[in-house]
């Protein structure tokens, strides 16, 4: 019967979103997951141009970025959208961290005062969005308490999910112990650094969307 | 020496959503691991996570955090459903929630049987 329930909601949802001509579409998750990675892909497949610079340093993006009006086709169904690149979603934040990967004490004490706002901000778009991308790295260990909290957090707002298990690209890339992690949720692997298995996301996102 | 302090649920039942938070931040920026008794809300959790970036300095670095809940496979549909809605609330008594200094816990792992605390390595003074 929850199940029941559940299908009808996602219906509900799906019927009232159609009606809308454009929904911001929410790109959130743990640093390094990719996101920015995927929002440029997007951007790059639909309009032909990046949206934002990506780097192996934790928290390279560190305030909210919004593209507009996106609109992604396939055969007769078509999705406009506004997508928003967030910061990543962080319990701790150590400016040495990043003096470790190579930039200076002040370079580094500013990128991390940059990151805790860029948190903040993220967490209060939450409720700014229709649809939301959940950007995982599928080489790491789904099961930790911001992943959960993300994805809780968008569940009791109704809000409807689609999971990326991104860097499908690297050996270490375990899809499956994302799909156990959050049975509920459609998964799709991808890599969004080559582009790989993007038509199934595109074809997800109507389904979601 | 790691300090654990257990925050009983009745001790912020009747709190806000802001004071919860503050309550258990209090006791992790005094560089202990606070055992609350059962979870906070959703959105409380997130508010934890904001409160804990407002809070970032040199000497606190945040938080790690971990959210045990029972295993509700056996309990009737109605009982999920309320809970559920209770939850969704006011929180819940039921489980435990792990919430240490960043500066101290370098991770918590959660294994079915037991929990691990892995804490930071600290470098000795010389004398």
């Amino acid at each position: 019967m929850i199940h029941a329930v559940n299908n009808f909601i996602q219906h509900f949802l799906q019927n009232f979103f159609k009606k809308k001509r454009h929904i911001k579409l929410g790109l959130y998750g743990p640093p390094n997951g990719g996101k920015t990675t995927l929002a440029n892909r997007i951007c790059l497949d639909w309009l032909g141009e990046e949206m934002g610079s990506v780097s192996p340093i934790p928290h390279e993006t560190r305030e909210v970025k919004v593209k507009e009006q996106i609109n992604i086709k396939s055969g007769k169904k078509e999705l406009s959208f506004n997508l928003v690149d967030t910061p990543g979603i962080a319990t701790k934040i150590d400016y040495e961290d990043f003096v470790k990967a190579g930039l200076s004490s002040r370079e580094a004490k500013k990128r991390a005062k940059e990151a805790t706002r860029g948190v903040i901000e993220a967490i209060k778009w939450l409720d700014d969005m229709d649809a939301v991308i959940v950007t995982l790295d599928s080489t790491r260990d789904p099961y930790s308490q911001v992943n959960i909290t993300i994805i809780g957090n968008l569940e009791a707002r109704k809000i409807p999910v689609l999971i990326v298990a991104n860097k499908i690209d690297l050996k270490k890339a375990n899809i499956k112990k994302i799909q156990s992690a959050f049975p509920q949720y459609e998964v799709v692997g991808i890599s969004a650094k080559f582009g790989e298995n993007m038509d199934k996301l595109y074809e997800s996102l109507f389904e979601v969307a | 020496m790691l300090t654990l302090q257990f925050i009983p649920y009745s001790d912020i039942e009747g709190l806000s959503s802001e004071k919860r938070v503050k309550k258990i931040l209090d006791v992790v920026k005094s560089e202990k691991v606070a055992l609350l008794e059962g979870r906070l809300t959703r959105e409380e959790e997130t508010g934890l996570i904001s409160t804990t970036m407002e809070n970032i300095n040199s000497n606190f670095k945040g938080i790690e955090l971990l959210v045990l809940t029972a295993d509700r496979k056996s309990v009737g549909m109605m009982k999920k459903i309320q809970n559920m809605v209770v939850e969704l609330i006011s929180g819940t008594r039921q489980g435990i929630t792990i919430i240490g200094p960043a500066t101290i816990i370098k991770d918590i792992k959660k294994d079915p049987d037991k929990i691990q605390l892995l804490t930071v390595e600290r470098k000795r003074k010389k004398r």
